[in-house]
């Protein structure tokens, strides 16, 4: 059975690699897969922590699991949106591109 | 057995993300993406928190995936690919996995080993939904209601 | 005698298990028992689906004063084995710059997502071939991925039509997937578990003796049941709702590039899905493998299910010998008008029927709840539109 060190390092490695796409892609649509990434990372450290909780514990992680993945997904959704209304507007979802209010 | 479970799902889930998070063809970072939820999933139901594995294929597969696709198809001008890439972002994610590694490699009560648990029921989620966080069940309530019309109003057609 | 019939499979079972049961390690036993479990379901439902293809062009043909097909076999019942070789023997043509791996993987993920469906539902006493906790949740969450295979078959093939097919099919099935999930929510709330198993055992009671507490006999149930056979038709395009693979408008929608043994997998794809959903309104509606009445109980519970799995899908093709098209526009405005708001007031209705007792009262509560609710929404839907006296003309 693994331990929660070796859980616990993959939520960070899945962080990680969201991480890695929020900040190195230049696309809106992957910088959303990014975070969304980063927010399942998050809930996986949540189940992690309560499954090696001592016992008897009260389902809190599993709780704050479920609300996190509906904010998650209205999170989403929103941004979504926004990066459709940006592209309409800019005709470009490259976020380097989208700089009129620099300076 | 339970290690080598593990460490298929553990493989499955990394290898999606890591696919969604460098594949230069946008469709198939966004079906990578899918792959990599149902490896959390598979995390989920591993981990004894079976209902929150079926919301999670549920809400990220059926959903959150669909939109994503949805939004590449209405937003692309070019086919398939995108240039740039920030090489930077690698340096930054490489230095947060090696400072988490470390923290948790430093922390010594952390390898501890699980106990036999029974896995949480529905009638119990359902339970405590309606007794103990009956307010944050109203508030995501109407969280996602505000999310809906405030996305619907982003994406109407202006009228000008 | 009656329970040796019924649990004959699960003995067979377990007959076939003996050889390994004392010697081999727990998990061993476990994956041996549900690979028996998918044999026998594969089986069961891949024979019934070669069965309804030509029972379908049989019944369809006679509602339309034709035989069916007849050549093949007696009454034409080998016509299956007919179409697989045809459809074996096809050549598999994919377009040269279509996106070879999507491509590949949308018919097996709609196939694989359809058969995982047929999993959690209750075939009969001892019979369902995994118990899940959350079984209804499990059984939706596996339909909301075939949304995301069908956009994979569109979009693989590199064809506007089969993008324009994979739109529309998407957003009716996302549409009615709402009221589809909204109707089941009354019968997990009476029941109080979204254990397919426990469903079908709160409706194991009768009254009087002969009268069956089925949930379709409530208002609500019967309601819900009417809303969630339409929402199942939607979901798995079929005719009236079959927009997406039109034939007359979009040549075959998003299956337009697969030929041969995909075009197949796509076909078995869709009847499979009309299976589960089918078989998921017995078990929630129709009482699942219970008897309708007390005294015919000695029938196996796998007999009745299947009566009533057949029943409804004589329905289905009833339905679509006998109604045309519906629009892409009418399809929306009737799921977002008509469909989402009855389906909330089931919900209504059965807390009605449950508070007032669940009794004469509280049916004739529950049914005056949803009868304001219809009636109010035929006055405001109402499109007003007079149409001119119907003439025939017949030719001379």
């Amino acid at each position: 059975m693994p331990t929660l060190s070796m859980l616990l390092v993959v939520s960070a490695a899945l962080f990680c690699i969201g991480l890695l796409a929020a900040l190195s892609r230049r696309h809106a649509i992957f910088i959303l897969i990014g975070i969304e990434m980063m927010l399942a990372a998050a809930n996986l450290n949540f189940i992690a922590f309560w499954r090696f909780a001592p016992q008897p514990a009260p389902p809190t992680g599993v709780m704050v699991a479920i609300f996190a993945i509906a904010i998650a997904a209205a999170e989403a959704a929103v941004g979504l949106a926004m990066v459709i209304a940006v592209y309409r507007h800019f005709r470009t979802t490259n976020v380097d591109q989208l700089d009129q209010l620099k300076g | 057995m339970s290690t080598v479970a593990f460490a298929g799902i553990a493989i499955l889930t990394l290898a999606a993300a890591l696919a969604a998070a460098t594949l230069q063809k946008l469709m198939h970072a966004a079906l990578s993406f899918a792959v990599m939820f149902v490896g959390i999933s598979a995390f989920f139901f591993f981990l004894g928190a079976e209902f929150v594995g079926l919301v999670q294929v549920f809400v990220y597969i059926g959903a959150v995936a669909v939109l994503i696709v949805f939004t590449i198809l209405l937003t692309r001008h070019d086919v398939g690919k995108v240039r740039g890439f920030n090489w930077s972002g690698v340096f930054v994610a490489v230095a947060v996995f090696g400072g988490l590694v470390w923290t948790i490699s430093k922390t010594k009560s952390l390898s501890i080993v699980p106990q036999q648990i029974k896995p949480v029921t529905v009638q119990r989620i359902g339970e405590l939904l309606m007794t103990n966080y009956v307010w944050p069940l109203q508030c995501v309530g109407v969280l996602l209601t505000a999310a809906l019309i405030g996305a619907l109003i982003l994406v109407m057609e202006e009228k000008s | 005698m009656a329970d040796s019939f019924d649990q004959i499979f699960i003995r067979a079972k377990q007959w076939l298990l003996s050889p390994i049961s004392c010697r081999a390690p727990d998990w061993l036993i476990q994956v041996a028992s549900s690979l028996l479990n998918i044999a026998a379901l594969l089986g069961v439902f891949l024979t019934l689906f070669a069965l309804i293809s030509v029972l379908e062009r049989k019944i369809l043909g006679r509602m339309q004063n034709r035989y069916g097909p007849n050549r093949v076999g007696p009454f034409g019942l080998f016509q299956p084995v007919a179409d697989g070789i045809k459809m074996l023997i096809k050549e598999d043509i994919v377009p040269a710059r279509a996106d070879k791996i999507v491509h590949f993987l949308a018919p097996v993920l709609i196939a694989a997502t359809a058969i995982l469906a047929l999993g959690v539902i209750p075939y009969g006493r001892n019979m369902t071939p995994f118990i899940i906790d959350g079984g209804i949740l499990f059984f939706f969450a596996v339909g909301s991925t075939t949304e995301l295979a069908v956009f994979m078959a569109g979009w693989g093939s590199n064809n506007k039509f089969s993008m324009l097919g994979a739109m529309r099919a998407i957003a009716q099935m996302i549409s009615y997937e709402l009221p589809l999930i909204i109707t089941v929510l009354p019968v997990v709330m009476i029941v109080g578990s979204l254990n397919p198993d426990k469903i079908v055992g709160a409706q194991s009671t009768y009254s009087l003796g002969f009268v069956p507490h089925w949930f379709v006999f409530t208002p609500w149930g019967a309601t819900a049941f009417i809303l969630f056979f339409v929402s199942g038709l939607v979901e798995s395009n079929r005719t009236p709702f079959d927009v997406p693979e039109g034939e007359s408008e979009i040549v075959a929608g998003h299956m337009t590039e697969y030929s041969g043994f995909k075009y197949a997998t796509f076909f078995m794809a869709e009847y499979i899905g009309m299976f589960a959903i089918s078989g998921l309104g017995v078990t929630l509606f129709l009482g699942g493998w219970h008897a309708p009445v007390h005294f015919l109980e000695f029938i196996p519970s796998y007999a009745w299910f299947f009566v009533k799995l057949s029943i409804l899908l004589f329905i289905y093709i009833w339905l679509r010998g006998t109604l045309p098209r519906t629009r892409v526009d009418q399809i929306m405005n009737f799921a977002w008008k008509f469909m989402l708001p009855m389906a909330f007031t089931c919900v209504i209705a059965a807390a009605v029927w449950h508070y007032t007792g669940r009794g004469l009262r509280g049916w004739l509560w529950s049914l005056g709840v949803i009868a304001v609710v219809y009636v109010t929404l035929s006055i405001l839907l109402d499109t007003r539109r007079k149409f001119a006296p119907r003439t025939y003309r017949f030719a001379e």
